[in-house]
């Protein structure tokens, strides 16, 4: 199958999830880990997808690189259009491993949590780098040599020359994921995701890194899918953030109207469980936790898979059918059937 | 606050490490992983812990609970020093002051019943009068944490981890203690689960009286919880005030970087902020005079050569650095 497909996609938009369903096969049945995912992301843009445990969000990124791993896993439906370099818009879902490949590093690439188990511990940063500009580039030894001294470089690590020939255990928390965002960033990918690549790292070094993707990004004009469960990381760099729960999108939006109009009370739990630093006392809101437990995707609740843990819930409607997502305002979508009561009330008491 | 004995107090505690000792071992030197460390917790108080990665809060707690032997120092509890007794001497000491862990699915024992985690520490210490009286009080303490006793024969894995870091708690406040050393409680925690937590330890604390060490590197959750708040880098005492004080007019450099670096979840906010350059050193060769000097952006010359002394402030706010002019 060539995966090229005609279905029109807007000129500036880059990569178009619809009706994605990722399931597994486990010893219990099939699990739904992504259900019905629908989004799409602009050039140069940054997708923050916020999300616990279990809600599918990297499952959803994986499927976009072409790395869920089948068996157990497989794309049960869907379709993930990506616009190449060359202009033409490809069916991810439907390219084979061939020509994935090229496109995997190349024009998408995918940065971890954890460094240590992305690096390689017997060959040097340098290796690694060379590595992936060769394979995908076609480049000759010195000229790659050359660009991963240029890549070290544009992540701010100091002696890059010599930092070439340093293996992974040489090298601090913070300095093995820069080596790894220059390995990822070395084929000048239009599309780069990060799962969680700041969680591991200190809040002094996750500023750093944060601001380093930041630059690259106005740099290089690349777009970011984001994933991370850190809100305020998610306030820090997001252009539209899409929240997931339970393998599903229950709220999407520009970053400002998630954070100063949450809809879904999913959402709105979440940014009331965390408290906000250095405020002033009387200012301080009282931790509202989110009663409950994160549901496991072989147990779903019925209807609205939020409805046990949900403050608002409301017998014989949200545990009948799954709500679907609607429109709250332009460009912000909320999964909620009682979205425009808690509106409402939410707007006689409106956050800050 | 009274000016009465504390219930725990660290003086000058040093915790050193052997570098290099093992089949790779240069035998040469120590990791200082904590250094010449005092503060004190006043009875109910919660103090919080804060620092990266290297910082020694972790050793702190571990070295306040004698789970690692102290190399220098005393750690006063109601002002007797525990800090050289034999572990034989440690019996009672051990049923006053619990660990609360951070990795819930590490610190259970899987093939145990979650009767069996709760009334261990009740066997261990002697504790109530045969197996019904037992069963009775690990009912009342799992209904404490928010559990019941149809939970009570269940393993640690049928437990969501929000409920597995209960049946820590739990097993914690077993034995009646006064005093709870909690080291990263709610990180390996679900965001939407941290505040059940956090919210938990908060009331425990006021219904029993509890005094906590809150150890943690998110720094609004310890703020929240904090009346006091201890800022440690590199083995050593940077900074301490009350909680509000501190989080809002930090005085130390390391202090006002590291809360700067905070993203607040607010995409309005235009706070300055300060990079710090570079990593935290290695402990086994640390930076003369100030540890911090390498990174910070107020260094001047002085501060290769004098090592700071912590020196007050004013209301109960103490700072490490020799630029006066900066506090």
């Amino acid at each position: 199958m060539s995966g090229t497909v005609t279905t029109p996609m807007t000129e500036n938009r880059l990569l178009e999830v619809r009706d994605l369903t990722v399931e597994f096969a486990t010893e219990e049945g099939i699990v739904r880990a992504v259900d019905d995912v629908s989004f799409h992301i602009e050039r140069g843009e940054t997708l923050v997808v916020v999300g616990e445990s279990g809600s599918g969000k990297s499952v959803t990124s994986l499927a976009v690189m072409g790395l869920v791993a089948n068996p157990p896993g497989r794309i049960a439906s869907g379709t993930i259009l990506l616009r190449g370099r060359d202009g033409a818009v490809r069916d991810l879902a439907r390219l084979d491993h061939t020509a994935l490949r090229q496109i995997r590093g190349n024009e998408i690439a995918m940065i971890f949590q954890e460094p240590m188990t992305s690096l390689n511990p017997i060959y040097t940063i340098g290796d690694q780098i060379i590595e992936a500009i060769r394979l995908h580039q076609g480049k000759s030894g010195r000229e790659a040599f050359a660009r991963g001294v240029e890549m070290l470089e544009l992540l701010g690590i100091p002696e890059p020359a010599r930092r070439m020939r340093s293996y992974p255990h040489q090298m601090s928390g913070g300095m093995r994921q820069r080596a790894m965002i220059a390995m990822a960033l070395s084929c000048r990918p239009t599309l780069l995701i990060a799962d969680e690549p700041t969680t591991a790292l200190d809040v002094t070094i996750q500023a750093q890194i944060l601001e380093l993707i930041k630059r690259l990004q106005s740099e290089l004009g690349m777009a970011v899918i984001f994933i991370t469960h850190n809100l305020g990381v998610a306030a820090e760099i997001a252009d539209r953030i899409m929240v997931m729960y339970a393998g599903k999108i229950v709220e999407a939006g520009p970053a400002r109207a998630i954070f100063h109009q949450p809809r879904m009370p999913y959402t709105i739990g979440l940014l009331n469980s965390v408290p906000r630093l250095g405020i002033d006392r009387a200012a301080q809101h009282e931790l509202v936790a989110i009663s409950g437990n994160v549901p496991s995707p072989r147990d779903l609740p019925s209807g609205c898979a939020f409805h046990p843990r949900c403050s608002h819930f409301a017998p014989a409607l949200c545990d009948g059918e799954i709500p679907p997502l609607e429109t709250s305002a332009p460009d912000h979508f909320v999964r909620c059937l009682r979205w425009r009561d808690i509106a409402q009330q939410g707007s006689s008491e409106e956050r800050r | 606050m009274s000016e009465a004995v504390p219930l725990l107090e660290i003086r000058h505690l040093k915790t050193w490490f052997e570098a290099g000792s093992g089949v790779f071992g240069r035998g040469k030197g120590h990791v200082k992983a904590v250094d010449d460390v005092s503060f004190a917790i006043a009875r109910g108080e919660v103090l919080g812990l804060v620092g990266e990665s290297g910082s020694g809060k972790t050793t702190v707690g571990r070295t306040i609970l004698r789970l690692i032997d102290p190399t220098g120092g005393e750690i006063l509890f109601k002002g007797t020093d525990i800090a050289g007794l034999p572990q034989s001497a440690l019996q009672r000491y051990r049923r006053e002051a619990q660990p609360i862990f951070q990795d819930p699915f590490a610190s259970l024992n899987p093939r145990m019943r979650v009767e069996e985690i709760v009334a261990e520490p009740l066997i261990v210490h002697d504790i109530g009068s045969g197996r019904a009286d037992r069963r009775q009080r690990v009912v009342e303490i799992l209904r404490l944490v928010g559990l019941s006793s149809e939970h009570m024969s269940r393993y640690p894995h049928e437990f969501s981890g929000g409920q597995r870091q209960r049946i820590g708690i739990a097993r914690a406040l077993a034995a009646g203690p006064e005093f709870i050393v909690a080291d990263e409680p709610v990180s390996a925690l679900d965001v939407s689960i941290q505040a059940q937590v956090v919210n938990l330890l908060h009331d425990l604390k006021r219904r029993l009286g509890l005094t906590l060490l809150f150890i943690a590197h998110d720094l609004a959750v310890v703020e929240y919880i904090s009346d006091r708040i201890v800022v440690m880098y590199l083995g050593r005492v940077m900074e301490s005030a009350p909680a509000s004080e501190l989080c809002r007019s930090p005085k130390h450099p390391y202090t006002e970087a590291l809360l700067s670096a905070v993203p607040v979840p607010d995409p309005d906010r235009k706070g300055k902020r300060i990079f710090l350059q570079g990593d935290i050193p290695s402990p086994i060769n640390p930076p003369s005079g100030c540890v911090f000097r390498t990174r910070c952006p107020y260094a001047i010359a002085d501060c290769a050569a004098i090592e700071p002394q912590l020196r007050p402030i004013g209301d109960g706010h103490e700072v490490a650095c020799i630029r006066e002019d900066l506090s």
